[in-house]
């Protein structure tokens, strides 16, 4: 089960800004769906192997070729903002500030 | 009269390396968008590596083929089970929140690389280094401050998403390293050998090979570990090495004050020469890992790795022990000689066309080099060809032309190629070797100078060197060298 200071915690790695009333109901929200999830333990599973994933295929992978996107406009469009300076050319994002 | 100096405590540095290497693929790990550097921002971008939604992710076969090779170059065994997880962090170089690495089953571990020290005398002192793990992962984007990123009016950052999506491999060293120069020679060897492979430039400049280091020092003799600091931002192998040197004796110099070494990231200041505190904050590095549900779980089947096996190259610590060994060249020579693939394989065209190792060695280490350097040239696009240039050696080794002859004909046939042979021929270069037809020129030059004569067999025997000058300028330089000087001292002597 999580309580208040894993949500806290879980939140600001998040950059979540999470209000204490928030905080709160999410707290009972996400232990109503570990709950749920905590039934599967019912279940013996002393003998199956440890797996990562549901579908039971390994190696799909794709040749090394070069199919350029061409929606390069769309996707800068479709951002927040972006860079007027600079020709467009850039994502604009808020200023990163340094740990200090 | 001598005072008791106290007992000095030794101290020793505990180094491992983090060391991402980008791959030479033509696309990005799980898209088909470009990965050439220096692109105008945000070209080589798509809806995958973007992140946007309703998109999927596939592996990039040649990803994982390189990461293969690099895992078997490096001594490792590969996973017969290994899958993709995602490294959940915040921040804009990062488009989807999270980077697509791998955490608990990496494609490659438990390796180890040799890495080989000359002293000044060019002995070798060899080490193995232990290589933890190599995974496969991709790179993130790059953030641009618009002016000073340390103005305070700027209110925003600029983000170039060319770079992510790149693939890279990260490897992780064994912390066996124990000082600067051991960790900048373990980084070239890495370099050497993405380079044999083909799967990595290993450009430093333009960030195709990052190290990170970790670095603790602790007294000589105890078991536990000092306190762990992380360097970031060495652009050059000497750069490593001073910022390692630097970090060891600050580290001792705070224990010796008596301070406590606090776990951090350094951030190394070429300009300045030191490591400076880039304070991060606790509890960032919490990723949050768990499998990435996007991709699938990779089992390199047997076949497969043994044909992957199979292409690798003689490795460079190989061809350094095979050339000393074999070949008798000196540590030093093998290690210059095997430092890029394309000039050991030119080497080895060269002794096999009949050349001796060590005179191809020469020539190549010294004469085509420099050669290559002043034109900006690789050796591969050299007009003279390996067998042209074992031609020149054996004309010289059987006496049919001087050393000198060599040297003076290898501007030509660096420019031009083509047979060393017919070039001499045409030149009428052919060492006279004919012991009647030096005799005679000796005699002529002796008649012509008859008081340095007197001198010389009045005890002046520096004048020998003269004599010989004349009968190369009478010869136009092609008698043999040996056998003029013997017949010339045998001739003033009298």
């Amino acid at each position: 089960m999580i309580d208040r200071e894993q949500v806290h915690k879980v939140a600001h790695l998040a950059r979540l800004d999470l209000t204490p009333a928030e905080e709160t109901q999410f707290t009972e929200q996400l232990n109503g769906i570990l709950g749920y999830f905590e039934q599967l333990s019912e279940l013996n599973t002393d003998d199956v192997q440890p797996t990562t994933r549901a579908i039971d295929v390994s190696n799909v992978t794709r040749p090394d070729r070069l199919e350029p996107c061409g929606d390069r406009e769309l996707i800068l469009e479709s951002a927040p903002d972006r860079d007027v300076n600079a020709q467009g050319d850039f994502f604009k994002v808020p200023k990163i500030m340094n740990a200090d | 009269m001598t005072a008791a100096t106290p007992v000095k405590t030794q101290y020793e540095a505990i180094i491992g390396l983090e060391t991402h290497c980008q791959l030479s693929t033509e696309t990005k790990i799980f898209s088909t968008s470009s990965t050439l550097f220096g692109s105008d921002p945000n070209t080589n971008i798509d809806p995958v590596c973007m992140g946007l939604p309703g998109t999927l992710p596939v592996l990039n076969q040649k990803v994982l083929e390189y990461a293969v090779k690099a895992g078997l170059a490096l001594n490792c065994q590969i996973a017969p089970y290994s899958k993709f997880d995602r490294k959940q962090y915040f921040y804009p170089d990062l488009p989807k929140n999270y980077q697509i690495s791998q955490f608990d089953l990496p494609i490659a571990e438990h390796g180890w690389l040799e890495i080989e020290i000359l002293d000044k005398e060019g002995n070798p002192s060899r080490k193995k280094i232990g290589v933890t793990r190599l995974h496969m992962e991709e790179d993130a984007g790059k953030l641009v401050h618009g002016g000073s990123d340390r103005l305070s009016g700027s209110t925003y950052s600029l983000v170039d998403y060319n770079r992510a999506g790149v693939p890279l491999v990260e490897i992780v060293s064994e912390p066996d390293i124990r000082s600067g120069v051991e960790a900048a020679e373990y980084a070239q060897e890495l370099r050497r050998i993405v380079r044999y492979l083909g799967v990595s430039d290993g450009n430093m400049q333009e960030g195709s090979l990052r190290c990170d280091v970790n670095i603790s020092v602790r007294p000589v003799g105890t078991e536990k570990f000092g306190t762990k600091v992380e360097i970031k931002n060495m652009n050059s192998f000497s750069a490593i090495q001073k910022a390692i040197d630097h970090e060891i004796e600050r580290q001792i110099a705070a224990i010796e004050a008596g301070e406590k070494i606090v776990q951090e990231t350094r951030l190394w200041e070429e300009g300045a020469q030191r490591t400076i505190s880039m304070r991060v904050k606790e509890g960032s590095s919490d990723y949050r890992y768990f499998p990435e549900p996007d991709l699938c779980a990779i089992e390199v089947a047997p076949a497969q790795l043994e044909e992957w096996r199979s292409q690798l190259p003689e490795l460079p610590a190989q061809k350094r022990h095979r050339y000393e060994s074999d070949l008798g060249l000196s540590p030093y020579d093998a290690r210059i000689i095997t430092d890029d693939r394309a000039i050991a394989e030119y080497f080895e065209a060269t002794i096999a066309a009949g050349a001796t190792p060590k005179l191809a060695a020469n020539w190549i280490m010294s004469d085509i080099s420099a050669y290559l350097n002043k034109e900006g040239l690789s050796i591969t696009q050299l007009p003279l060809k390996p067998d042209s240039l074992a031609e020149m050696i054996k004309l010289i080794e059987a006496n049919t032309i001087s050393n000198k002859i060599g040297k003076d004909i290898l501007p030509e046939l660096l420019k031009q190629g083509g047979s060393a042979k017919a070039l001499i021929e045409k030149k009428g270069l052919v060492q006279v070797s004919d012991p009647k037809v030096i005799e005679a020129a000796i005699d002529q030059v002796i008649a012509s100078f008859p008081s340095e004569l007197e001198k010389y067999r009045g005890g002046k025997k520096s004048l020998l060197g003269f004599f010989v000058g004349q009968v190369m300028k009478a010869t136009g330089g092609k008698a043999d060298p040996k056998l003029t000087n013997q017949l010339l001292q045998a001739k003033l002597e009298g």
